[in-house]
């Protein structure tokens, strides 16, 4: 299988403080890879670099074999890679529908345009209809997204990911802060929305990340010490010591 | 897939909402004929062509601050240099006779602001916020002071003048009398607001709300913040020009004034005042700007002061201007419930007014004597003759301004309450539902 995203000898630094260490790094095309490791650790970093949000300090990172290291975000968002926030990351102002239909726009080709009238675009409103019931907000269609329950909010921050039919796409702790019933309909949902993509979430709650997971990374102290399957990660000895040990302790 | 969208919005719906849309354009149209015909004297045409151009101006304006969250200072120098070209332009086709009729020199205004737009934008356009707001500063400054250096172009101090009579005429109007010119800015006006609104709906134009809102997560959707709003600054600088061509039309004359910081200032007070969030908000503002500052400047001499007292009202006590005022009501008119909040506005209205007047009176009288203080103390301000030197005055002033301004507070906490008790039971109405 081709890779979708691999990183090959990653490193970023602040200043003196090195906070990514030579990370090597494959994901495989249409795998849902969890990283996970204790706080910081550097996962938000890695999405961070993954993503074009910063530009690492030594090191190439590929996108389905086309290096995207340094390039903006938007133009790695345009080359299919799709990323959600940690903390809610929406258009606080605007309807849940403008939200999404934003989303939408630039893959669906419109970039710039100001010559069409948006609500006059059939399949724009076709995606953005789909995307909204796909997570459940119909009935709050016209909510400003401010206004939304923080499972709501949630909800929104994976559909805008989604919604541009990006192939790759980087989930940074979805189900953060979220009751137990509320985690399981968003695992539900995650599994759903990214049928058929390449997935890389980041996850603290080890049922999620056993239950959806294919492959596991462990990022300790801003390396990859283990990188397999669950059953290959839940036996490997580096790990249990060095992380899935002081959970259970 | 069609089942949910015509479930989103049904067709009969959609029918009435577009003949409500339609309906509201004919009747802008038609009140723009029919309003000369009400007012006809030569003063109130002149008021109404400074608002069209004021409308045009402000809207233009909100492109930025409301749309796309840009607080500009110096958006008058896309105004002032499409006034100048306006004028010249006027000189250069009469003189060399070409077949350019009038109404077509706003668009060399609006032309000139996209061009100025296009090439200062690109720069102060890369971030938003207070560097955005500290470049417009310096751009705005620049373009002013050239105005008084390069006296061949701008005129100097006195500026440049124009005949606008002698242009290629259609339909024999020469737009000389005012009535013409009114016609003249009531149709850019149309024209204008009508192609502003339709930018709002746009893909370039919700994504200059997104833009507003969240720039970081605009560029994880594909977009690059700083080209939505170099754009959107191209168009604001366009809208902006063909205003400032119709003023120069209007007065004949462009100046430096038309460029300064001034011009530049009373745009984002009329466009804050009526409110940014709204698209009419500029509009409101606009109207309601001028028709102050006409109207103020014949009642005292320090109306300035109280359009800076009036600004300050309104940043802290409704943000959302004139227009944000209104539609807060919307919800409580649509639960009617709007009768539990009204009579706390007739209660609070009372010392509210007492305290305004009592504010009104002293500052008259400070006026009086800081500023003439060796003239009569007989003076007369908003048509009513006062004794400044009075003591009765001065101790009305002040039992006004401090009783007012204490009962003024009271009374809010009742509005307060009656807007909770209000939406309380529009609250109980959607658990119910």
């Amino acid at each position: 299988m081709s890779a979708a995203i691999e990183l090959r000898g990653v490193e970023k630094s602040f200043g003196i403080t090195s906070v990514i260490r030579n990370v090597n790094l494959t994901v495989a095309k249409g795998e849902r890879h969890a990283l996970i490791g204790p706080n910081g650790a550097g996962k938000s970093t890695l999405f961070n670099l993954i993503s074009g949000y910063m530009v690492p300090t030594t090191g190439h990172i590929r996108l389905r074999n086309e290096v995207i290291s340094g390039l903006p975000p938007y133009q790695i968002n345009r080359r299919g890679l799709s990323r959600s926030f940690q903390v809610t990351n929406v258009f606080a102002n605007m309807s849940v529908w403008e939200n999404l239909r934003c989303a939408v726009l630039w893959a669906a080709g419109h970039r710039y345009t100001f010559w069409k009238n948006i609500d006059n675009l059939p399949e724009v409103r076709e995606r953005t209809a789909r995307i909204l019931d796909d997570i459940n907000l119909t009935a709050r269609r016209d909510v400003p997204a401010g206004l939304l329950t923080y499972a709501e909010q949630r909800a929104l921050e994976i559909g805008i990911t989604v919604a541009g039919g990006a192939e790759v796409i980087l989930l940074d702790e979805p189900t953060a802060g979220m009751s137990h019933a509320e985690t399981e309909r968003a695992v539900a949902l995650i599994r759903r929305l990214t049928e058929g993509r390449t997935l890389l979430i980041v996850e603290h709650d080890m049922s999620v990340v056993f239950g959806l997971a294919d492959r596991i990374s462990v990022l300790v102290y801003g390396q990859i010490i283990a990188s397999g399957t669950p059953e290959e990660i839940r036996s490997n000895s580096k790990v249990r010591e060095a992380y899935l040990g002081e959970e259970a302790a | 897939m069609s089942e949910l969208t015509s479930r989103v919005a049904p067709a009969s719906s959609r029918a009435i909402e577009k003949f409500k849309f339609y309906g509201v354009w004919v009747a802008a149209a038609i009140l723009l004929v029919v309003l000369p015909r009400m007012f006809g004297s030569g003063g109130s045409l002149t008021t109404f062509s400074l608002i069209g151009i004021s409308i045009i101006f402000s809207l233009s304006y909100n492109i930025l601050l409301g749309q796309t969250g840009m607080l500009s200072f110096g958006h008058a120098v896309y105004y002032g240099l499409g006034g100048f070209l306006a004028i010249h332009a006027i000189n250069i086709i009469g003189f060399n006779k070409l077949p350019i009729p009038l109404p077509l020199v706003p668009l060399i205004g609006g032309l000139t602001g996209l061009l100025f737009a296009a090439l200062l934008g690109w720069v102060s356009t890369q971030r938003a916020g207070t560097a955005f707001a500290m470049i417009s500063l310096g751009i705005a400054e620049l373009i002013a002071s050239s105005a008084l250096i390069l006296r061949t172009f701008f005129g100097g101090e006195a500026g440049i003048s124009a005949n606008r009579t002698k242009l290629l005429r259609l339909f024999d109007w020469s737009f000389g009398p005012q009535i013409q010119i009114y016609y003249l800015v009531a149709a850019w006006t149309l024209l204008t607001v009508a192609a502003m609104y339709a930018l709002t709906r746009t893909p370039l134009g919700r994504m200059c709300n997104a833009v507003r809102d969240n720039p970081e997560r605009v560029q994880f959707v594909g977009y690059n913040p700083h080209v939505v709003r170099y754009l959107a600054f191209c168009f604001s600088g366009f809208f902006a020009g063909i205003a400032g061509a119709l003023a120069a039309i209007n007065f004949e004359i462009a100046n430096s004034a038309y460029l300064g910081a001034g011009q530049s200032g009373s745009v984002l007070f009329a466009t804050y005042i009526g409110g940014v969030g709204f698209f009419v908000g500029p509009i409101v503002g606009a109207i309601f700007v001028t028709v102050l500052s006409l109207g103020l400047s014949d009642l005292t001499q320090v109306w300035q002061l109280y359009f800076g007292l009036i600004f300050i009202a309104v940043v802290l006590y409704a943000p959302g201007g004139i227009t944000g005022l209104v539609m807060m009501h919307r919800p409580v008119v649509k639960a009617g419930t709007l009768h539990k909040v009204l009579p706390s506005y007739v209660i609070a209205f009372v010392p509210t007014l007492a305290m305004i007047a009592g504010l009104m009176l002293a500052i008259e009288t400070i006026v009086h004597y800081t500023v003439n203080p060796g003239d009569d103390s007989h003076i007369k301000a908003f048509g009513v003759s006062f004794d400044a030197a009075s003591r009765y005055i001065w101790t009305m002033a002040t039992t006004l301004l401090i009783g007012g301004f204490w009962l003024a507070r009271k009374t809010w906490i009742w509005v307060g309450r009656a807007w909770d008790e209000a939406n309380s039971g529009e609250r109980e109405k959607g658990a119910a539902a």
